[in-house]
């Protein structure tokens, strides 16, 4: 479980996240959603403290996150960076283990988990193990990256906009194989991204953000219905005038 | 070739013991202070801003300084110990630089992916940062390693051997092969350990563990071949017994170093070391500090460039009893005497010209002076000598030109100049038709050639002092000339020279017994 307080992060004058309070249940995986520079990557970053709030609590499970030093908490954190983030120098497996290795597992289980999630993944271990990033293709690394987040059994997860550089085709099956493995692992994590198809898919329940504030939570269907607001109408919007703009352009007798 | 080949399992032994060890302390000391450089602000502009500093000092300066400095704080001043600091010095800069521009120039999705999977600073250090910076690091030890390899044959003006022996020697002597050995054989080397770098930086790269075992085999049996003779050297050498002869970069000095070495074995049974091309200040404060025991100076020489005093009132003999008095009393240095001959500045001119002008003495030249090109080296344009031979002659030439010492000799031949500087000493006077004239009016200062001794050797001894004394005035003006030209023009080595003086010497004696 994740819980954020009053999380604020200013940069002198500027507040880049503005007392946001909100909470992921176990098993959640709850959506942030909002333009590009609303302060919803700042917010990721605030709950394993690659940035540290200027104000306010984050809790996972209940304890404070702060009480750790920060290295041993992310260790328990798993994460997925925007772009891909895999260190070009060392193998798939070397990747996937870099954390356990931090957490001084042993040499044997190591390997087992490696061929676990790159099962889960779906990527031959055989093949893959070996591998140096740039051999794969960007969606394999995305999954060896979502492989790597998981390497430690984490308890909840951060993932920072992790399929928006792919192709559409592409960032589709990483999406399907991500919405499986969510619900085998019963995952509780913090998806961010700006793109609304994605969140409606993979979100439990979304959190629509503009400039650092909360405008509004809930399941998808709730804020397609009920909108608080102008902004959270025309964006919970875009999917249908999209579809009306296709079925313009193709004309009645084209219909699929 | 066959001579100069023989020398290099020796210079080519210094050179590897300069340039490897150079470079490990270079790397040891300029990789952790380039990564500290990264973590704080001011200790990069610091470090860099020095390193930098250094890099712009010309590298022969940089190792000769280092001989005072050492001399001051009292320890060994020449040989191994200066060139070793120079070089370390003077490989710092590319790997600092690179070290810092790698680091830095390491993506931050990297590191911050490196702090998001829970590593510490330490670990982001060593398992991303400096891995993905070794490509640019290692390209910095490669420009260090070529740059210390080149620099290293400097070393020999400092006393530490080197493949820089063959070049300096042959250079004034005029053996190219001896230059062309030189050469070659530091280029190769140069290449080898760049090759080798590069191979065990791509082994690692690649994970390819037969590159790396043979690169590192290769370069361990190198170190160790260097840790081993220098052990051998350091720990194997007796200070009390260690006799080292010095010379300055010149054909006649090579010659008399062999002399004095070949004159202390003969006479003694010990054996001298002959350290070659010696930067003519650095022998005497080797002289002084006791890390040189013997080099032959000129009276001349000492007078203006170390007790400082104008030339020309004293005569010959008062000069040298005055230059033995004030270098014992001051400087802790002794003179053993006189070797017999002087090797001065003189004018020289074709002598088909000298007959037709019928010419005797420089102030003989003073009226045809106006029609004719005067030909000297650098150094004898910025000298005192050179004022006084205008203002008390009153000779003022045609024009003036500036050349090479080693190569008016030739162009006065030529008739590309018509009157040079020749050194008294040089047996081209002879060979290219060459008269000089005589000084009437004494402006040139005596350079009588002595045999200078430290203190240490007077005081330990004796009896290679004594020996020295067999020395004294056994060689005159004409044979030290025949003796240059035997290896300036005739293509003999100093060694052989030496060696067929001192056996003449001995058939001599036996003689006159």
């Amino acid at each position: 479980m994740i819980e954020l307080q009053a999380l604020t992060k200013r940069y002198g004058e500027h507040v880049v996240v503005n007392r946001l309070s909100l909470r992921a249940n176990r098993g959640e995986v709850v959506v942030l959603l909002g333009t590009s520079g609303c302060g919803k990557t700042t917010t990721l970053k605030m709950i394993n403290r690659l940035v540290e709030p200027s104000d306010g609590l984050v809790r996972i499970d209940g304890a404070d996150i702060s009480a750790l030093p920060a290295h041993e908490l992310r260790r328990h954190i798993g994460y997925v960076f925007q772009g891909v983030g895999l260190f070009p120098h060392m193998t798939v497996f070397e990747n996937i283990s870099v954390t356990p290795t931090l957490l001084g597992w042993t040499a044997e289980r190591i390997r087992r988990r490696v061929d676990e999630l790159l099962d889960l993944v779906e990527l031959d271990p055989a093949v893959m193990r070996a591998r140096r990033p740039s051999e794969l293709s960007g969606g394999q690394q995305q999954r060896v990256g979502v492989a790597r987040a998981l390497a430690s059994e984490p308890n909840v997860m951060l993932l920072d906009e992790p399929f928006g550089a792919l192709d559409p085709l592409t960032r589709e099956q990483l999406q399907q194989s991500f919405a499986r493995i969510r619900t085998e692992l019963s995952m509780t994590a913090i998806f961010v991204t700006h793109d609304l198809v994605e969140a409606l898919f993979l979100g439990d329940r979304i959190v629509v953000m503009r400039d650092g504030c909360l405008v509004q939570v809930g399941t998808p269907r709730e804020l397609m219905v009920n909108p608080v607001d102008e902004f959270v109408e025309r964006m919970f919007g875009t999917p249908k005038r999209e579809a009306q703009m296709l079925n313009d352009l193709l004309g009645p007798g084209e219909q699929p | 070739m066959s001579e100069q080949l023989a020398l290099l399992p020796a210079y080519l032994t210094g050179h590897v013991q300069l340039t490897l060890v150079a470079l490990l302390l270079g790397t040891v000391i300029s990789v952790p202070v380039g990564i500290v450089a990264t973590r704080v602000r001011w200790v990069e502009q610091v470090v860099l801003g020095a390193a930098g500093i250094v890099q712009t000092v010309p590298s022969l300066a940089l190792l000769a300084i280092m001989v005072p400095v050492l001399a001051a704080i009292q320890v060994q001043s020449i040989g191994y110990l200066p060139a070793i600091i120079g070089l370390t010095l003077y490989s710092t800069l590319p790997i600092l630089r690179n070290t810092v521009i790698g680091i830095a120039g390491v993506d931050p999705a990297y590191t911050e992916a490196a702090k998001g999977v829970g590593m510490t600073q330490n670990q982001q250090l060593w398992r991303v940062e400096l891995p993905l910076a070794m490509p640019v690091i290692v390209g910095g030890l490669r420009t260090s390693t070529v740059w210390v390899v080149g620099m290293a044959t400097l070393s020999t003006p400092v006393g530490a051997t080197s493949l820089g022996n063959y070049i300096f020697s042959g250079l004034q002597t005029r053996n190219y092969t001896a230059v062309m050995v030189g050469s070659v054989a530091a280029a190769l080397l140069a290449q080898l350990l760049d090759w080798l770098v590069r191979v065990l930086e791509e082994g690692v790269r690649f994970r390819r563990r037969g590159l790396v075992a043979a690169a590192l085999g290769v370069l361990s049996a190198l170190y160790l071949f260097a840790g081993v003779t220098l052990a051998r050297q350091f720990v194997g050498e007796d200070e009390s017994e260690r006799i080292v002869i010095g010379s300055k970069p010149y054909t006649e000095q090579y010659i008399l170093s062999e002399i004095i070495s070949g004159q202390v074995t003969v006479e003694t049974g010990l054996n001298a070391t002959v350290l070659q091309s010696l930067g003519s200040t650095v022998a005497f404060d080797a002289l002084r500090s006791g890390d040189l025991d013997v080099y032959v100076d000129y009276s001349g020489t000492i007078w203006a460039t170390i007790l400082r005093r104008e030339a020309n009132t004293e005569n010959r003999g008062q000069i040298l009893d005055e230059v033995e008095r004030l270098l014992t009393k001051d400087y802790g240095v002794h003179v053993v005497g006189a070797l017999g001959f002087e090797n001065t500045y003189a004018l020289a001119m074709r002598s088909v010209d000298v007959q037709e002008l019928r010419l005797k003495r420089i102030s003989d030249l003073v009226p045809h002076a106006s029609r004719l090109v005067f030909g000297s080296d650098y150094e004898f344009f910025g000298r005192p000598e050179w004022v006084s031979l205008q203002a008390r002659y009153g000779l003022s030439f045609d024009r003036e030109v500036t050349m090479d010492p080693a190569l008016m000799y030739q162009a006065v031949a030529q008739q590309d100049v018509d009157v040079i500087t020749a050194f008294s000493t040089d047996g081209r006077i002879v060979a290219l038709g060459l008269t000089t004239l005589e000084d009437d009016r004494n402006v040139m200062p005596p350079y009588d050639a002595v045999i200078l001794v430290s203190d240490r050797l007077v005081r330990d001894r004796p009896r290679v002092v004594a020996a020295l004394g067999g020395l004294v005035d056994a060689i005159d003006v004409d044979l030290m000339r025949a003796m240059n030209l035997a290896v300036d023009e005739g293509g003999r080595t100093p060694r052989s020279v030496a060696e067929e003086f001192l056996t003449g010497r001995a058939a001599t004696d036996a003689h006159s017994r």
